[in-house]
């Protein structure tokens, strides 16, 4: 039906401020069991009619909550993660933009051996639509349940690729958008691995960016361990070369990371690789045989 | 953040990593001041935020104070052309004077420590051929970096600095300094939370001293504001005018040279893929330009001016899926926008969202020059076209009304 996220799962809020209460109220409009928002010293209190909390472990302790939504500012962020696993939830979605890299380093250090498993940061969410469970940013409405699995690194393409299944009559089981950070707690490989595990996904969208090689590496994924059919996109294909990564980065990379090498990897791999952004959910029906 | 030379070293200087006197000038008495005090041979230093200076005419040795003088004023005001610069190059504003090193019978070698997206932790970067392109070494022989990975945790070793030390085949009277400067090294990277530090060349002299000959050093942007010491360091001459002043409003610009197709997008994936789908369509985007999530009213007019003030566009592709953002709230933000600026060119606007009926009426009904699309494919083609200067076909004001989010909203599983 989905991955990560579903009917039971339960769903603190880090950071209730004007940005994060917010979501949390279109969360649970859309279906999503919000059991109470974390704002240190306003623990004992009600805003908008979800129960506060102090701490992460109060919150745990009193509620049974076990996933974590987190809008604190980019300076307590990696924090707040900690936090988070500290508490042994199963899941951290981190939405938080501008997380600085070394905190993003330490906080991911302190995750290893943890159960918590993170999304983000820097990303719009997951959501289980056929569960009825938003857990994120992402607009609720353009999504349909159905068995396409969606992982991206990007927020709005994202939207785009949904917007385009849906409008096809394709439903998605689970969207992942992992972030568009150098540094993240589920990768494109991990989130793979979760579809290629999950019966009710049939199909896998994988929308990737310029930049690093996690793509390689799905690619390499895909092509040992995955029989469902993927189907790729890579943004960025004209973007200038230069111009994000320092260029020391691209000598450990050994040349990698560019949008045709990407695509080269994903092809070689059976991915169906889309070069225009207009063409993922066609091309999803074509590979599923939808007309 | 990128930073110049002199206030990489001065950075450096306070981790106490060694580096050679020297101070900036921004004329040429005052580089003749810095000289006198630092005695002859000094060396003048062209700063400007892009290697390769030396070989683009922009460092050079002067043995007598008449030479500083000569060579400051020719360097000063200069266009400084290196492959980092592209083809249009730098003028160079500021130079750094600096003590004269004796470099018979020394070594260049080069040390840096990166962030490494794929390990997710810093790594330490060595190798004995310095003062060449980096670049060029990890492509025609990867065997001669030497690299050590830092545990977050426990932070870089003693151990890890002595393996590069020996591995560069350093003399063992100079393996304890080594180890010295790089841990003072990896001390201002995390201390200044750096994304990029590189020595090249790290210089051995003849008489056994090790010194940071050049630093460029990157900031992790994210975590500026806990360095306001730093923040300070930023040079806007460096600068494109217009990324300036879209990074006032953040707004994430990013100008295309040779580009005519100006882009309008709410975030960086589908701006990128936008930029994608324009060349697919046969066009050329002008930019990259992500207006954030929210493309409030405020937002959509200080991207049209910055769009305006590319000269080279030619007509504009606003790309938005609203999500939480309604749409006729957008178009209403798009027309005032066009309207107070009073924008000429074609605008080819495609919208998702809530509204989307409503808000395509609007921008149809203003009277402005507005095409619309609901495919992004369809979109690229009529931005294309208009760019190129063909005419619009007339603009329907009849939108169908489409319903699609709504109709697909129900017809999701029960």
């Amino acid at each position: 039906m989905s991955v990560l996220v579903g009917r039971n799962t339960r769903v603190i809020v880090q950071g209730m401020g004007k940005h994060g209460t917010f979501h949390a109220m279109a969360c649970r409009e859309y279906g999503t069991n919000i059991v109470g928002g974390i704002t240190p010293g306003k623990g004992g209190t009600t805003l908008e009619g979800f129960p506060m909390f102090n701490t992460v472990h109060e919150a745990v302790r009193k509620t049974g909550a076990n996933c974590s939504v987190i809008f604190v500012p980019p300076p307590g962020a990696a924090d707040a993660i900690m936090e988070a696993a500290d508490a042994n939830l199963d899941l951290a979605v981190c939405i938080t933009e501008g997380v600085p890299v070394l905190d993003m380093m330490r906080a991911s250090t302190f995750l290893k051996g943890r159960k918590t498993r993170l999304i983000g940061p820097n990303c719009p969410g997951i959501i289980s639509p056929g569960e009825k469970c938003k857990i994120g940013i992402m607009p609720g409405h353009i999504h349909m349940g159905g068995s396409v699995g969606v992982v991206s690194r990007s927020g709005t393409l994202t939207y785009e690729a949904v917007g385009q299944l849906t409008a096809l009559g394709i439903g998605q089981s689970t969207c992942i958008g992992i972030g568009g950070d150098p540094i993240i707690g589920t990768t494109h490989t991990m989130a793979l691995e979760l579809f290629n595990k999950d019966r009710a996904t049939k199909a896998i969208v994988m929308i990737g960016e310029i930049g690093g090689s996690a793509e390689e590496e799905a690619a390499a994924y895909v092509k040992a361990h995955v029989k469902k059919p993927v189907i790729g996109f890579i943004a960025g294909q004209t973007a200038p070369p230069g111009r994000r990564m320092g260029h020391a980065g691209a000598i450990i990379s050994g040349g990698k990371g560019t949008a045709e090498e990407k695509m080269k990897a994903m092809r070689a791999a059976g991915i169906h690789v889309v070069k225009s952004p207009a063409d993922m959910g066609k091309m999803v029906a074509k590979v599923l045989g939808h007309k | 953040m990128k930073i110049h030379e002199y206030q990489g070293k001065a950075v450096l200087r306070k981790f106490g990593v060694k580096v050679p006197d020297g101070e900036p000038a921004f004329t040429a008495d005052e580089a003749v001041a810095i000289a006198d005090r630092l005695g002859y041979p000094c060396v003048v230093k062209a700063q400007i935020h892009a290697g390769g200076r030396g070989k683009g005419g922009g460092v050079k040795l002067a043995k007598t104070r008449d030479e500083v003088r000569e060579i400051t004023s020719k360097i000063l005001g200069m266009t400084l052309v290196t492959h980092q610069t592209g083809p249009e190059g730098r003028v160079v504003k500021r130079v750094l004077i600096e003590q004269g090193m004796k470099l018979e019978g020394s070594r260049e070698m080069y040390l840096a420590i990166v962030m490494d997206r794929d390990s997710q932790r810093p790594v330490v970067m060595a190798s004995s051929a310095g003062g060449v392109d980096i670049e060029e070494t990890a492509a025609t022989n990867p065997k001669a970096i030497l690299k050590q990975y830092v545990d977050p945790a426990a932070g870089f070793q003693a151990f890890q600095a002595r393996q590069i030390a020996f591995g560069l085949g350093l003399p063992n009277t100079v393996v304890g300094q080594a180890v010295q400067f790089i841990r003072a090294l990896y001390e201002a990277f995390e201390k200044t939370d750096a994304s990029l530090l590189e020595i090249n060349p790290w210089l051995l002299t003849a008489d056994g001293v090790l010194y940071a000959l050049d630093a460029k050093i990157n900031f992790d942007d994210n975590a500026l504001d806990r360095h306001p010491d730093l923040k300070a360091f930023r040079d806007l001459d460096e600068e494109d005018a217009l990324e300036v002043e879209a990074s006032k409003h953040s707004l994430n610009y990013i100008k295309l040279p040779g580009g005519n197709v100006g882009c309008m997008v709410n975030g960086a994936g589908l701006a990128m893929a936008t930029m994608d789908i324009i060349k697919l369509a046969g066009g050329s985007p002008a930019n990259f330009l992500d207006v954030g999530g929210g493309a409030s009213a405020d937002q959509i007019k200080n991207a049209f001016r910055i769009l305006m003030a590319d000269t080279d566009v030619k007509a504009v592709f606003i790309n938005i899926f609203g999500g939480i953002l309604r749409c006729d709230v957008l178009a209403e933000g798009v027309i005032a926008a066009v309207r107070d600026l009073g924008v000429k060119i074609p605008i080819v606007v495609r919208m998702k969202g809530n509204n989307e009926a409503l808000g395509r009426e609007m921008l149809l009904n203003s009277g402005l020059p507005f095409q619309t699309a609901d495919n992004m494919m369809v979109a690229a083609k009529k931005v294309v076209a208009a760019a190129s200067g063909a005419p619009a076909k007339k603009a329907k004001a009849k939108a169908k009304p489409a319903t699609k989010a709504k109709a697909s909203a129900k017809g999701g599983r029960k």
